[in-house]
């Protein structure tokens, strides 16, 4: 069974609908590109993946094991403001809040998680480091610690290399594909076509044109030539 | 130095430093939070609220006030959450709305109703604290004691959830983090906060209570954490000068304390303009 089976979805909000009929499925290991212009609906499709955005129609099933909120999220735009004070190791931690329920405390177990995450991102020895100092692909990095802090099964990634340099792109490419061979599911949203073909397994392509098949499907498309062809 | 000896001899003044202390300890804990999610404006609108329940308390001639001020106040801070949260009704301007007209409405009831042969004195302590907390009564004083204890428990239980809530909803409300039960703790909260503060500083001077040890703080330090703790210890230390001066000097509590804190922020301030650490 797949983790996530989406059948005939609209995303959306008040307003009206952004984007609908949408079907896909991701399974246990998959790496999903999303692609698709501005302004196609593709963060509105993640917001309603994680149920922060109510859906307009269709359906959602979660299945093979992966619990309700045990997906860790890289937010395209995040909400913190600039001045706010946190270190890396407190925002890290924070990941672990998911699946705590009413309890309130972190305990060793997560603590420890927070610290394995960080060294595995490389930003161990930022710990005490203020995050608004930090250069945006530092800040990338903390995020993405802390999404590992929240799952072992599916991350979701809005646009993680958006704003970052070739060398720190190539890096944080590399650092999800090692995610993804450990056995992660990885969904992430990326207008970089080259590389997301180059990586991910399956492509979702939504906006003017709908496809959604393995990357090698998706390379002999029309839609997909069009784009890739593009691109190079 | 002899006079305050002399004064602290007296249990009812050491009473009202215990409860004073206690007081800033609360409202410094939650302005970080306050200040971070930019909710400074609704312990505004909310002292005006109290205020104006105060009127209504005194001219009913309650002899506990606080049984109609706390639940009144708790229940507008959530309803100005509510609002806030709406974004067809502007939340700035319905807190606008209720403050002033709280302010009013509780200006009006203690000059019409009012048995008080010295309305605008009643008035003036109610916006600016009364000349000292050396006023009050021992029930009071139990009641203060008990609500902060449990505000400070509260702050310290759910520290990593107001943190989280604080730091990122979205990403909280993701993992599954129940955000609208937090905020509204936080806002319930701050509505007893509120409603202490009055004691001693008075409603118009409550805003400083928890916005000057949070901007102070956060020129300095740099975790939530460190934040947080250095807010707790400023505070502290300036209402309990605060109060110390007050005493010695006959000034009025409330301004003295606020009027220590402001001095001790361009103190942060320059600091931390010296030390580059802002
Ligand atoms: N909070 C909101 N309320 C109403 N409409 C919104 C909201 N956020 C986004 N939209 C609209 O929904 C549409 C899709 O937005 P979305 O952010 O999903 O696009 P996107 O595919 O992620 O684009 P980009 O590549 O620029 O990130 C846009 O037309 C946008 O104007
Ligand atoms: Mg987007």
């Amino acid at each position: 069974m797949a983790q996530i089976k989406v059948v005939d979805l609209a995303v959306g909000y008040e307003t009206g609908v952004v984007a609908d009929n949408i079907n896909f499925e991701v399974n246990k290991g998959d790496y999903l590109s999303i692609v698709g212009e501005n302004g196609a609906g593709k963060s509105t499709l993640v917001k309603t993946l994680l149920g922060l955005q109510a859906k307009m129609g269709g359906d959602i099933i979660y299945g093979d094991g992966l619990k309700a909120y045990s997906i860790g999220y890289l937010p395209q735009h995040t909400s913190v403001q600039k001045d706010f004070p946190a270190s890396v190791g407190e925002i890290v931690l924070s990941g672990c809040q998911a699946g705590k329920g009413f309890n309130p405390f972190y305990s060793k177990a997560d603590k420890a998680l927070a610290k394995e995450n960080m060294k595995k991102l490389g930003i161990d020895d930022m710990e005490k480091h203020c995050y608004r100092e930090l250069s945006g692909g530092q800040q990338q990095r903390v995020l993405l610690a802390r999404a590992l802090c929240a799952t072992k099964e599916l991350l979701l990634l809005d646009e993680p290399v958006a704003g970052l340099d070739p060398v720190v792109t190539a890096e944080m490419y590399k650092l999800i594909e090692d995610l993804n061979k450990e056995g992660i599911t990885i969904i992430m949203i990326s207008h970089d076509i080259a590389n997301a073909v180059n990586y991910s397994t399956h492509i979702l392509h939504i906006g003017s044109k709908f496809f959604f098949g393995t990357t090698e499907e998706y390379k002999k498309s029309d839609i997909g030539a069009l784009f890739v062809g593009e691109e190079s | 130095m002899e006079k305050l000896i002399e004064y602290l001899q007296f249990p009812f003044v050491r009473y009202a430093i215990i409860v004073g202390v206690l007081i800033a300890l609360c409202s410094s804990l939650l302005g970080v939070t306050l200040v971070l999610k930019r909710y400074s404006f609704i312990g505004d609108g909310l002292s005006h609220v109290a205020f104006g329940a105060m009127a209504i308390a005194a001219c009913a001639n309650l002899t506990n006030e606080m049984v109609i001020i706390l639940p009144v106040t708790i229940l507008s801070a959530i309803l100005l959450l509510k609002t806030g949260n709406n974004t067809k009704i502007k939340g700035d301007a319905a807190i606008a709305m209720i403050s002033v007209g709280a302010l009013a409405f509780g200006y009006l009831m203690m000059n019409v109703f009012s048995t008080s042969s010295n309305v605008s004195g009643d008035v003036c302590s109610t916006l600016f604290g009364s000349m000292s907390i050396l006023t009050l009564d021992s029930e009071e004083v139990t009641l203060c004691v008990i609500l902060s204890v449990i505000v400070v428990a509260v702050f310290i239980i759910f520290y990593n959830r107001i943190f989280d809530v604080t730091f990122d909803e979205n990403f909280a409300r993701a993992v599954g983090t129940k955000v609208s039960k937090y905020n509204l703790m936080i806002a319930i909260v701050i509505a007893v906060i509120i409603v202490l503060a009055m004691n001693l500083v008075g409603s118009l001077l409550i805003s400083a209570l928890v916005i000057f040890p949070a901007l102070s703080s956060m020129r300095l330090f740099k975790s939530f954490k460190s934040v947080t703790l250095f807010s707790a210890i400023f505070s502290v230390i300036c209402s309990l000068s605060g109060m110390l001066i007050s005493i010695l000097a006959g000034t009025p509590v409330g301004s003295t304390i606020v009027a220590v804190q402001v001095v001790a922020f361009f103190i942060c301030f320059i600091i931390g303009k010296i030390t580059g650490r802002s």
